[in-house]
């Protein structure tokens, strides 16, 4: 079975930014939306929202330019995450992630970033209208297909050829 | 501290000098944040004895508690000060980003005095501030501001604004954030006008903590779960905005037309949420931390009022239509996208609007007098009269001053549908009557979030009420008000109260800031927030006489409908709300009830 991951809807999205807020009281225990392991990005004059998180790369940028190894993957979740024992906060994972969803903690220097709560993202649960989903993979992509088929199919009602 | 910051920044435009103070507990704790904490500092200040409109009017931006959590709809801030439109005091309630920005930034609220020499604008950066020449930016529209101050403050900076309404004094003019969110009522973008400030830019990267992060959690749930499984919260709100009301209403009677001539608008459903989902809405949008998401993105994709922007909101729609007879949803939505621009509450504006119409209609203001016509609705006037009155251009500079002044100046006052000179907003006292008895009593004049009693007497929340009758609505007016004032003081929307009350939002602040409110004592500070903002008004001036309402409503029947031949019976609940205050019958809090909330200094 594939693992899980984030999937983002950027058409749900009413930019609330509870995921924010949840994230970062879950992972530190303060609303802190500076520290949240993912961002909505909000343009208000094209009315358009998009959560960016982190997206557990196959080949991570993050894990690769790491020089202390601190970057490793959990075998359950899937998920990167560091380990703080190595981590000499030096940022080189920050420089190189093209999604930038790396996070310097203030306390303490270290790197942060999404681990997807073990398995049970807050963001998810926090998101009121599903912009934000944990699941397969190819279940998302599948149920994208099925969408826009749908909505292919209202198009062709009543089209002969 | 927790849920608090415990510390304001305190600006003296005058001496171009800003300083950070500590808050003080106790009054964190009895007047809780945003309009109580807020009212406390104004009261303290003597505010009730000064112009409204010179530098000694504090000015503030406070925000509350709850305030940057993910409390339910936790992103809330009130603008305070005395209002230039009504003598009382104002507390205008805003969403967007802007106020948890402030508590990011380490500040509960923000107190400015005095008055520029030229035009500044505010740049709050993590803690500190420093009051920045606004050369170039003086003049411009909401966005045009909004962009050019964050490109000279920060990318990520919030940023909250007067359009060219507040720097011309307009009384209706509103502070707005995030570009379409306002501090609506009161002419409050008039004194930040006054004291020469365009804008506040803030920027914060702290954190916001809680006390009992375990309780926190846990009460946010049990909020929660009522708010995602209340048809109103989780259903009505976020598919078509508060103007799904506008079918309501108008089914009620209670929908007011054409100045309040009636409480029917036949063309009701080409202007209702229903109508706008359909033809210009976007998608919905939220404020901060909001599962509502009642915001409406709007585009006009062709004709003459092509565009895009934001609204309109129910009482926008009821004002900017209903209330001037236009039943054009896209002279509606553009006239609002224009008030969004100018910096013009839409309520008082389409009421000032309709008010001259009806005195056109009358004959008491001439062609000649206006410039034009002044018909029953004309779009076209609708929406130029948007930018006329931010300009004080034409019959726009006496539409600038509100209804009762505008009335006023042609003899003819009985025809502004104002309390303590506050335009009322969408719901008819006729076919509402405690809705009635709230504009009467309201402490910042005619206002529906004071005691917003038609969720009893129209949705039936909490409980139904027959709406054409008096009995009861005193003590309903009383605990609706009190209620709403412990909510505006947490920093969460008040809308989230269709599906939860005091019991709720007590746990949330107990958990967030320690301290043991419960639903007694919140429910007591809210009386003790009404009572104080009641000293300030009575400080003021004002007296008995001015808790009443528009002649027409107290005597003239509505003309038809399922309210006709009502009146507000506001004669019967007036002297029962005083009692229940435990006021005189002047309507004075006795002493007996100072002392028994704390008031008695």
């Amino acid at each position: 079975m594939a693992r899980k991951m984030l999937v983002v809807h950027p058409e749900k999205c009413t930019a609330c930014r509870l995921c924010e807020l949840a994230c970062t009281f879950h992972q530190d225990g303060e609303f802190h939306p500076l520290t949240a392991r993912l961002t909505v990005g909000i343009f208000p004059e094209e009315h358009v929202f998009v959560p960016i998180v982190c997206e557990q790369c196959e080949v991570a940028a993050c894990q690769e330019a790491c020089p202390s190894g601190a970057i490793w993957r959990n075998a359950v979740t899937g998920a990167l995450e560091v380990d703080t024992s190595r981590c000499v906060g030096c940022r080189m994972c920050v420089m190189a992630c093209p999604f930038g969803t790396m996070v310097h903690a203030e306390a303490g220097g270290k790197m942060q970033k999404c681990d997807l709560c073990q398995g049970d993202p807050q963001c998810v649960v926090a998101c009121p209208w599903g912009a934000l989903e944990y699941v397969e993979p190819n279940d998302a992509a599948l149920a994208r297909r099925r969408e826009v088929a749908r909505r292919l199919a209202e198009v062709l009602k009543g089209v002969t050829v | 501290m927790t849920g608090w910051t415990g510390k304001m920044l305190r600006v003296d435009l005058t001496a171009g000098e800003t300083s950070v103070e500590e808050l003080c507990r106790h009054d964190l704790r009895d007047f809780v944040g945003a309009r109580g904490l807020g009212s406390r500092l104004l009261y303290v200040a003597g505010a009730y004895a000064v112009d409204p409109l010179a530098p000694e009017n504090p000015l503030i931006f406070a925000t509350g508690p709850l305030t940057g959590t993910y409390a339910p709809s936790g992103g809330r801030y009130n603008v305070l000060c005395r209002s230039p439109l009504t003598g009382a005091i104002a507390a205008s309630n805003s969403g967007g980003y802007w106020g948890p920005e402030l508590k990011f930034a380490g500040f509960d609220l923000i107190y400015v005095t005095g008055k520029a020499a030229s035009p500044v604008y505010l740049w709050v950066n993590d803690g500190r501030a420093e009051i920045r020449p606004a050369d170039g930016i003086w003049g411009k529209t909401v966005s045009e501001t909004e962009d050019a101050v964050r490109a000279q403050t920060h990318p990520e900076a919030k940023v909250a604004c007067i359009g060219p309404a507040g720097e011309r004094l307009v009384r209706i003019a509103c502070v707005v954030n995030d570009k379409s969110r306002a501090a609506g009522r009161s002419g409050v973008g008039a004194v930040m006008g006054s004291k020469n400030l365009k804008a506040i830019a803030v920027r914060g990267t702290r954190p916001v903590r809680v006390a009992d992060k375990e309780g926190f959690k846990a009460a946010r749930k049990r909020a929660m779960e009522k708010i995602l499984s209340h048809p109103v919260t989780s259903g009505g709100l976020p598919t078509y905005g508060t103007a799904v009301l506008v079918n309501v209403i108008n089914a009620h009677g209670a929908f007011p037309t054409r100045n309040f001539q009636t409480g029917v608008f036949a063309e009701a459903e080409r202007i209702s949420g229903e109508t706008l989902a359909k033809e210009y809405l976007v998608r919905k949008k939220a404020c901060f931390a909001c599962s509502m998401a009642c915001g409406r993105p709007t585009l006009i994709p062709s004709g003459p009022f092509k565009g895009s922007g934001e609204g309109p909101e129910y009482e926008a729609a009821w004002a900017l239509g209903a209330d001037c007879g236009v039943s054009d949803l896209a002279a509606v939505t553009a006239a609002n996208w224009q008030c969004n621009e100018m910096g013009i509450d839409p309520i008082s504006y389409g009421a000032t609007l309709a008010c001259a119409m009806e005195l056109y209609q009358r004959g008491y203001l001439t062609r000649e007098q206006a410039g034009r016509e002044m018909r029953w609705g004309d779009g076209q006037l609708l929406v130029e009269g948007v930018r006329l009155t931010a300009l004080r251009e034409g019959i726009g500079n006496l539409l600038a001053e509100g209804s009762y002044r505008l009335a006023s100046e042609f003899g003819h006052p009985e025809l502004s549908m104002t309390a303590k000179k506050q335009e009322y907003p969408a719901y008819e006292p006729r076919a509402v009557q405690g809705i009635g008895l709230n504009y009467a009593t309201s402490n910042r004049g005619g206002c529906h979030v004071r005691g917003y009693t038609i969720s009893s007497e129209v949705l039936g929340i909490p409980e139904k009420l027959d709406p054409l009758v008096p009995d009861n609505k005193a003590f309903w007016v009383k605990a609706f008000q009190d209620a709403t004032a412990l909510v505006d003081s947490s920093g969460v929307c008040l809308f989230v109260t269709f599906a939860i009350g005091a019991p709720e939002i007590a746990d949330l602040l107990a958990a967030a800031t320690g301290e043991a409110y419960t639903t007694e004592s919140g429910l007591l500070a809210g009386e003790r927030i009404w009572n104080l903002e009641r000293m300030f008004n009575l400080k003021a001036g004002f007296t008995r006489a001015d808790d009443t309402l528009a002649p027409r409503l107290l005597s003239e029947p509505m003309p038809e409908g399922p309210a006709r031949g009502q009146v507000s019976r506001l004669e019967v609940m007036l002297p029962e709300y005083y009692r229940l205050r435990g006021w005189d019958e002047e309507g004075r809090p006795t002493e007996e009830t100072l002392a028994r909330l704390g008031l008695k200094w």
